[in-house]
């Protein structure tokens, strides 16, 4: 069997090379929006056109500090798809300390809730959401920065 | 305390919570037959039906209203259906408080009921990759659950709350809902038994989450001057209905969100969401958390109960450990918080929650919460988390 295509699982929220969150920023206020806004920047005291026009697409930062985590013991319920047989996976919450956003992401394989804690260093990667006969399926997913452990919040 | 927004509850009823395996539509009649008996009136007397509606029974469930309304027997009696997730009862009867206060009619029966499926809650059928709700499933597998464990591990590592302080409030609730005839889980609870269950969202197991139940709730409400005419001078009223939207930048990620508003430009708002959610009805009814006799709200997860203490003003936050642990919202206690058990004894029946939480402060200020009756009350409160932006406080008194 040939090597399977490898592709993102959602189009235009994510770059692998490098590996990045892509958003949008307010070109008139500068606030930052993740997943993607095009329809118009949702700051109420922006004076931008609020037509869509003031909006650029915008990376993200690729490191951030854990806000919280939870661990995933059972199969979620379709549209998701998981590999067989099921393996539990840690969700984390992480905060963007440019952006002061907070972003949902799975948590690399291996990396469980004993080993994670609030505050703690992160940092961008992809791994594979599911395969079919066609292609791996993409994600971003935070892994622990090397060396870091628990800080206090 | 202002008279300009209230109207009265003349009659509540509901239909018991359970997995029944029978249409919703059976769980709402019954709930309107008790709740018109209740207030002692029949079908004709009602002038506006609404439904708040339920999104897993088809399209009978997404105009709840009509449906209701054409069970009951096609009367011309003016309709709404309306949805808001959680939200959706006290939504209902927002819109019905609005109609009779503008003197448009004056009395109204409000209708929730739900058949749930077993399991987690999905989104509902069909591939929708523009949908949140749906995405956050497919690229994330981020359930209900999930979202409740991240609220419970943020507490535990910033308000030192512990697992056994979890398994608390399950106790408490449970002990609550014993004498509840409307209970679906009618069972004491240890903290053995919570300890014991299976973790499904680190770090809350089974038995800290709720289920998801059949039920259904009604509620006859009028203005003051139709009950004092009905002969109910002294009824328990509706003083405030707060459905206030979070204030940019939103910064607690709810479901389905993937991310909180950024608040690089704009600092956060004074009071995040649910707090604001109290707030507005505690202006609204000219009270405070001081004046409280009973609180219900939103469990849940008995994690979020905690966090709810802070959110409606019964402690400063960071202390509802201490609140929980001291006993003051326990049945007994300065403050009784889900003295009808709650979530964790009712399980979720989407939109017959907020009206089930309106019956239970009716029956607590009429003093008929038999077997869990609150000492002497004089003003309790109903709050619920709607998600997606939506959430509903309503303050009751008498």
């Amino acid at each position: 069997m040939g090597r399977l295509v490898r592709r993102p699982a959602v189009d235009g929220w994510f770059t692998t090379d490098p590996v990045r969150l892509v958003g949008t920023r307010c070109t008139s206020c500068g606030t930052p929006y993740f997943p993607r806004n095009e329809l118009a920047c949702r700051n109420p005291a922006c004076t931008g056109p609020k037509d869509g026009s003031e909006l650029e697409e915008h990376p993200l930062s690729a490191r951030g500090r854990i806000w919280s985590y939870a661990g995933n013991r059972y199969r979620p319920p379709p549209p998701h798809v998981a590999e067989e047989p099921f393996r539990p996976y840690a969700i984390a919450a992480v905060e963007l300390e440019e952006e002061r956003i907070v972003v949902l992401g799975q948590v690399v394989p291996g990396i469980g809730v004993d080993d994670l804690a609030v505050g703690m260093e992160v940092e961008l990667t992809v791994g594979t959401l599911y395969a079919d006969d066609e292609a791996e399926y993409l994600i971003w997913q935070w892994r622990p920065v090397n060396g870091a452990s628990g800080a206090s919040p | 305390m202002s008279t300009s927004t209230e109207i009265a509850v003349l009659g509540a009823g509901m239909h018991p919570w359970g997995k029944w395996g029978r249409d919703f539509v059976e769980y709402g009649l019954v709930a309107t037959r008790a709740a018109l008996a209740d207030a002692g009136l029949s079908r004709r007397d009602i002038q506006y039906v609404v439904g708040a509606d339920t999104i897993r029974n088809g399209y009978p469930g997404f105009v709840a209203g009509a449906t209701f309304a054409q069970a009951l027997g096609w009367s011309g009696a003016r309709v709404a259906s309306c949805y808001a997730a959680c939200a959706s009862g006290a939504q209902a009867i927002d819109i019905a408080r609005a109609r009779i206060l503008a003197g448009l009619c004056d009395v109204a029966l409000m209708v929730g009921a739900d058949a749930a499926p077993k399991g987690f809650f999905k989104p509902v059928g069909g591939d929708r990759p523009n949908d949140p709700d749906w995405l956050r499933f497919r690229l994330l597998g981020a359930t209900n659950p999930m979202y409740f464990a991240l609220y419970a591990r943020r507490r535990m590592a910033v308000h030192g709350a512990t697992l056994d302080d979890f398994a608390a409030v399950k106790v408490k609730n449970a002990r609550h809902g014993l004498a509840n005839p409307n209970a679906r889980y009618r069972k004491e609870v240890t903290a053995e038994d919570v300890q014991a269950s299976a973790v499904v969202a680190d770090p809350l197991r089974l038995l800290d989450i709720c289920a998801t139940s059949d039920g259904g709730a009604a509620v006859v409400v009028s203005s003051l001057d139709f009950a004092r005419a009905h002969g109910v001078p002294d009824p328990v009223r509706i003083s405030a209905v707060s459905t206030v939207t979070p204030t940019f930048p939103k910064t607690v990620i709810d479901l389905p969100d993937f991310a909180t508003d950024s608040t690089m430009t704009v600092p956060e708002p004074q009071r995040p969401f649910r707090s604001a959610i109290a707030h507005a009805a505690y202006e609204e009814a000219g009270v405070g958390p001081e004046d409280l006799s009973l609180a219900e709200v939103y469990d849940l997860s008995t994690a979020l109960e905690l966090d709810w203490y802070e959110d409606i003003g019964l402690c400063p936050e960071g202390d509802a450990e201490h609140l929980l642990r001291s006993g003051a919202t326990a049945l007994g206690g300065r403050l009784p918080v889900n003295p009808s058990g709650g979530l964790a004894s009712f399980g979720e029946a989407v939109p017959a929650q907020a009206i089930a939480q309106v019956c239970e402060l009716t029956w607590q200020l009429r003093g008929e919460a038999e077997g869990r009756q609150v000492k002497n009350p004089r003003v309790g409160i109903a709050v619920t988390q709607g998600l997606f932006g939506h959430g509903s406080a309503i303050i009751a008194t008498r």
